[in-house]
Formats: C-alpha cells, sequence, structure tokens
C-alpha cells in the first residue's frame, strides 16, 4: 500500500476540533473582559476578575447551583444503583419475561426529546397528586425523581457494556473456592464493574446538573435549578457574570475527566499487572 | 452465578419497577389526556372515564385535538420546519462527523484516546452554556461579524442569530459528538488488512472507501444518523435561544400550548404525534443498538 500520509484526515479534524472548541475558548476570553458589551474587548481595563466577583455576590444564582448540587447528587447516587441492577439483571439473568420490556426502558430515555420526557412526567405527578395527594407541591423531590429516571438508562447501558466483556471465570473460581455469593458479589463482581460505576456516577451527575427542559416541567415555584436560571438569563440577553460561569464550570469538567479518565487508566494498569502476576503464580 | 444470587426477583424487580411508573405510565397519561377535552379547571381537562348518573360506565374518546392538529397551518408548519431542521442537520453532523471518526480512527493507536476524550469532553460541559457561546459569537456585534468587519469583507454586519442558519450551527455543534462516537466505534473496528488487499490490486483510495469503508459502516452512520435526527425533532432550548420567534419547531409550540395557552389536551396531542413521527427512527436505533450491545458478548 502507498503510505503516502492524507493530509485531508487530520485538517478535517483540525477544523472539527476548532469547531468545537472556539465557541468555548470565546466564552473564557470574554468573561475577563472589563466591558458590560460582551464580545467588545475593553483592553484598557482588562483583564479583570469583576464578573467573577459579581457571580458569587449573585445569590438567585448561588442559591440555585446549591440546590442543583444537592439534586445532582441524590439523583446520580439512586440512578447508580437503580441502573447497575438494571445492567446486571439485563446481561446475567438470561432470558425471563420482562427482559425485552426492561431492555426496551433502559435505552427509550436515550433518544426521547426531552421536551415529551418532562411533559409525560408532569402530567404523572399531576395524576398522582390527584389519586393520592402526593406530591403535593413540585420541588426538589419531582425534579430529582424525574432526572433518576432517565439516568438510569445511561447508567444501565455502561454497565452493561463493562459486564459484556467480562471474564466470569473469576467468580466461578471464587464460587468454587467456597466464597457465598454476596461475598463474591463483593468482592469480585463490584470491583471489577467499579470503573462503570464511577463512570455512570458521574455522567448521571452531569446530566442532571444540565438538565433545563425536563426541570422546567416538574419544578415548582421557588425551586429553580440552575440551568433554569441561565436558561431564563440568557433568554434576556448576553450576560457577562454568565461567562464567568461557563468559565469555572468548563474548567471543573475539564479537571474532572481529565483526573477520572488518569485514575482508571491507572487503576486497570494495575489491575492487569495483578491478573498477570496471579496467573504466573 | 447468578442464579445463586439470592434476592433474584428483588433485583430484577426493583428497577423495572421504577421504569415502568416514571417511564411507561407517563406516556399513558400523555395518550389519555389526548384523547380528553380541554376545560377550564385544575387540572385543566375533562375526564375521559366517568361513571354516569345511573351507573353507565361512559368512555368518551374526543378525537377534536387531533383533527385541530391537522388543520391548523402552526402545526403542520411547525411539523415539516422541525423534521427539516433534524434532517438538514444531521447530514450536516455526518458530512463532518464522518471525516473526524476516520480521523481518530486512522490516527496512531497512542494518539486516539486523547483525540476521543476531546470529542467527549464538551459533552460533560453545560449544553445550555454551549449554545449560548454561539450568541456571543454570531450576534450582530459579535465576534464573527467584528472579525469579518475588520478584515472589510463586509461593510455592514450579517444578520445570523435568530434566524434558521443559527438554529442549524447550533444543533449540528451540540450533537456532533453523538454522530462521531458510534462512527468511531464502528470505523475502529474495520480490518486493516481489507484496504491494504485493495490498494495491492490497485484500487484508487476513493474507490476503497467507497466499495470497502463505506459500506462497512453502514450500521454507525445509522446509529449516529437516529441519535442527531431524534432529540433535533424535539429540541428545544436552541431555536428558543438561536432561532427566530416567526418560525417555531414543534418542542417550542408544544411547551408554548402547555405553559402559555394552558392547553394540555392539546399539547399531549402534540406529544403523541412527535412519537408516532419518530417511530420509525427510533426503532431503527433501537435494533443497530441492540446488536452493537449484545453483538459483541
Amino acid at each position: 500500500m502507498r503510505r503516502r500520509p492524507a493530509l485531508w484526515l487530520p485538517s478535517m479534524l483540525a477544523f472539527g476540533f476548532a469547531f468545537l472548541y472556539l465557541p468555548i475558548l470565546s466564552m473564557i476570553g470574554f468573561s475577563f473582559n472589563a466591558s458590560r458589551l460582551v464580545t467588545v474587548w475593553d483592553s484598557v481595563h482588562s483583564p479583570t476578575l469583576k464578573w467573577y466577583v459579581a457571580l458569587f455576590q449573585n445569590r438567585q444564582i448561588m442559591d440555585a447551583a446549591w440546590l442543583s448540587v444537592r439534586i445532582g447528587l441524590m439523583n446520580a447516587s439512586a440512578a447508580m444503583v437503580l441502573g447497575t441492577m438494571a445492567g446486571f439483571v439485563l446481561v446475567r439473568f438470561g432470558r425471563f419475561r420482562g427482559r425485552g420490556l426492561l431492555a426496551t426502558l433502559t435505552t427509550a430515555p436515550l433518544v426521547l426529546p426531552e421536551i415529551i420526557t418532562g411533559l409525560s412526567l408532569l402530567l404523572l405527578f399531576v395524576a398522582m397528586e390527584q389519586l393520592i395527594g402526593w406530591p403535593a407541591r413540585r420541588g426538589v423531590a419531582t425534579i430529582t425523581i424525574a432526572h433518576i429516571s432517565f439516568s438510569v438508562a445511561y447508567v444501565a447501558i455502561i454497565v452493561r457494556a463493562r459486564l459484556v466483556g467480562f471474564d466470569e471465570s473469576l467468580e466461578e473460581a471464587a464460587l468454587d473456592l467456597g466464597a457465598r455469593p454476596a461475598q463474591v458479589f463483593r468482592r469480585i463482581t463490584l470491583p471489577l464493574i467499579s470503573p462503570a460505576l464511577l463512570s455512570g456516577w458521574l455522567l448521571s451527575f452531569t446530566l442532571s446538573w444540565d438538565d433545563v427542559v425536563i426541570s422546567q416541567f416538574v419544578a415548582g415555584p421557588g425551586s429553580s435549578t440552575l440551568p433554569m436560571v441561565i436558561f431564563s438569563k440568557v433568554r434576556l440577553g448576553v450576560s457577562p457574570d454568565v461567562n464567568a460561569l461557563a468559565t469555572l464550570m468548563v474548567s471543573l469538567v475539564a479537571i474532572g475527566v481529565v483526573v477520572s479518565s488518569l485514575f482508571l487508566q491507572h487503576r486497570e494498569r494495575l489491575r492487569t499487572q495483578e491478573m498477570r502476576m496471579a496467573l504466573a503464580d | 452465578m447468578a442464579r445463586l444470587l439470592p434476592g433474584r426477583k428483588v433485583v430484577t424487580a426493583v428497577p423495572l419497577a421504577w421504569l415502568l411508573l416514571f417511564f411507561l405510565v407517563p406516556f399513558l397519561i400523555v395518550l389519555k389526556i389526548s384523547f380528553s377535552e380541554g376545560i377550564l379547571a385544575m387540572p385543566p381537562y375533562a375526564p375521559m372515564i366517568e361513571w354516569t348518573r345511573d351507573g353507565v360506565l361512559s368512555i368518551k374518546l374526543h378525537l377534536a385535538n387531533y383533527r385541530f392538529l391537522f388543520t391548523d397551518a402552526l402545526y403542520v408548519d411547525a411539523f415539516l420546519y422541525s423534521v427539516k431542521v433534524a434532517a438538514i442537520s444531521t447530514a450536516l453532523c455526518l458530512l463532518i462527523g464522518y471525516p473526524m471518526a476516520l480521523g481518530i480512527a486512522r490516527a496512531p493507536a497512542a494518539r486516539r484516546s486523547l483525540l476521543l476524550m476531546l470529542v467527549i469532553l464538551p459533552f460533560w460541559t453545560s449544553f445550555l452554556l454551549r449554545v449560548y457561546a454561539w450568541i456571543g459569537l454570531l450576534k450582530d456585534d459579535g465576534l464573527i461579524n467584528n472579525l469579518l468587519i475588520w478584515l472589510h469583507l463586509m461593510s455592514s454586519p450579517l444578520h445570523m442569530v435568530n434566524t434558521s442558519f443559527a438554529v442549524y450551527v447550533g444543533i449540528v455543534y451540540s450533537y456532533l459528538p453523538f454522530m462521531v462516537l458510534p462512527l468511531y466505534s464502528n470505523l475502529e473496528k474495520h480490518d486493516a488488512t481489507l484496504l491494504e488487499a485493495a490498494a495491492d490490486l490497485g484500487a484508487a483510495p476513493w474507490k476503497t472507501f467507497l466499495r470497502i469503508t463505506w459500506p462497512l459502516s453502514i450500521p454507525g452512520v445509522m446509529a449516529g444518523a437516529m441519535l442527531v435526527f431524534i432529540p433535533a425533532v424535539g429540541e428545544y432550548v436552541i431555536p428558543t435561544l438561536l432561532g427566530s420567534a416567526n418560525q417555531l419547531m414543534i418542542g417550542r409550540v408544544l411547551s408554548d400550548e402547555f405553559f402559555e395557552n394552558r392547553d394540555w389536551p392539546v399539547a399531549s396531542a402534540v406529544a403523541i404525534v412527535i412519537l408516532l413521527l419518530l417511530l420509525v427512527p427510533i426503532v431503527i436505533f433501537q435494533r443497530y443498538n441492540r446488536r452493537e450491545l449484545e453483538g459483541s458478548g
């Protein structure tokens, strides 16, 4: 084969990445701009941190951020447990009645337009209120439930993919050596699928932290999450403190993703090493 | 091993019950309300199933909401516009995403995971803020217009924000990773010896692509296309922030119907029609997705 390095693929890649990152970079740049006009660079007074100060003094944004953190934590933890159960059942329990239904229900939220999920959950909550009197007020509880029900699907998919490429002989060996099934699950299965649990948890948190459409349907008065506040602010026009907020969020996520992927790579390497040593013995 | 696990029924029942209650039942409620009559009350719809005074169960199927949707030009236009926007955006995503996925799949193995992470990273950052960033770029006094005027390519600013163009940019930008990832996971599995054989036999690179790479990548193309098309049809945030108020996408119409007109039955009927419209793409996606998930196991 002629090994003439094709130039157009790398240049398309560069174009794609520029397209993906330029908007984010411009937002970061303008978050340090002194001018209130977001796109006019005030070279006399910039760079400045005044929008960051304004951001932290904005009670509405801070309250909303704290609410989003709380919902995100509850959502991620519950979705991790439920999603792991669903993923485990789908891969390990063979054929049973309801499997097809469960498989469909765990992939449906991935493709359904959010607007439909939001509407249907709100109508459910209204119907429940009429029937059993709960939830009497929509707010943190209803938003969390709504977030869990779409996050479960993502966790299930991640856990499922991990379990499919999983060496069951390790579990069988542990069972042969007399470990109880619960012990096997805790000591062998869980540590092996823990990277999937971690990424499922992180993804669920992010999805919840980012959701505006579904939250808007199921939230009540006085329970505005951070994306809801940003959305209503941004609808009215560009505002510089949102740039500062975006910069903080982007940097946090970038650090988080890099650290967690390094951590996962490290663990994976350790594990392969241990396996190799165990097999060599 | 699974057979020995205690509480097997519980482990199955809990997630299934959760998803049934909070995913399937809500759709049945939407379906029911779409056949109800709108009334001025809270909740604003008439009960469909009622015991009349003489103890007869009456079930009223109110079809007027659907008839209304198909006769009012606003809804028909919004549906057609949404499908058009979603289809063109999907094509553009494919046009940009395919070379990217191919570029990553053909990159040296050591660099691949970094490139892949660069595709995924924006996906982890706030979708809302990334769409918002485009307002700053596309505005009349935004970065792009300032640049064009500074370069003397343009004497007056190009009006880009609040147009269909901005909606396309926003959707392609937001959904590009959804196209690249399934494509990459398909392209990465291709057998390189096939390409070498074709080259040895004298095929030109474009011919090798058309005859080998493209046909083999169809499952990835389909999965990626559906992953972009389906949510794009019902997109709400992007057209609201970047689009024009004169041309609404159906997601916005649903939301306005619900929150502003408080017409829950019509909003529900809109949701059901969107779902019916998306049924075929969803089934296609499920098929390719299942093959992907279970084929390797």
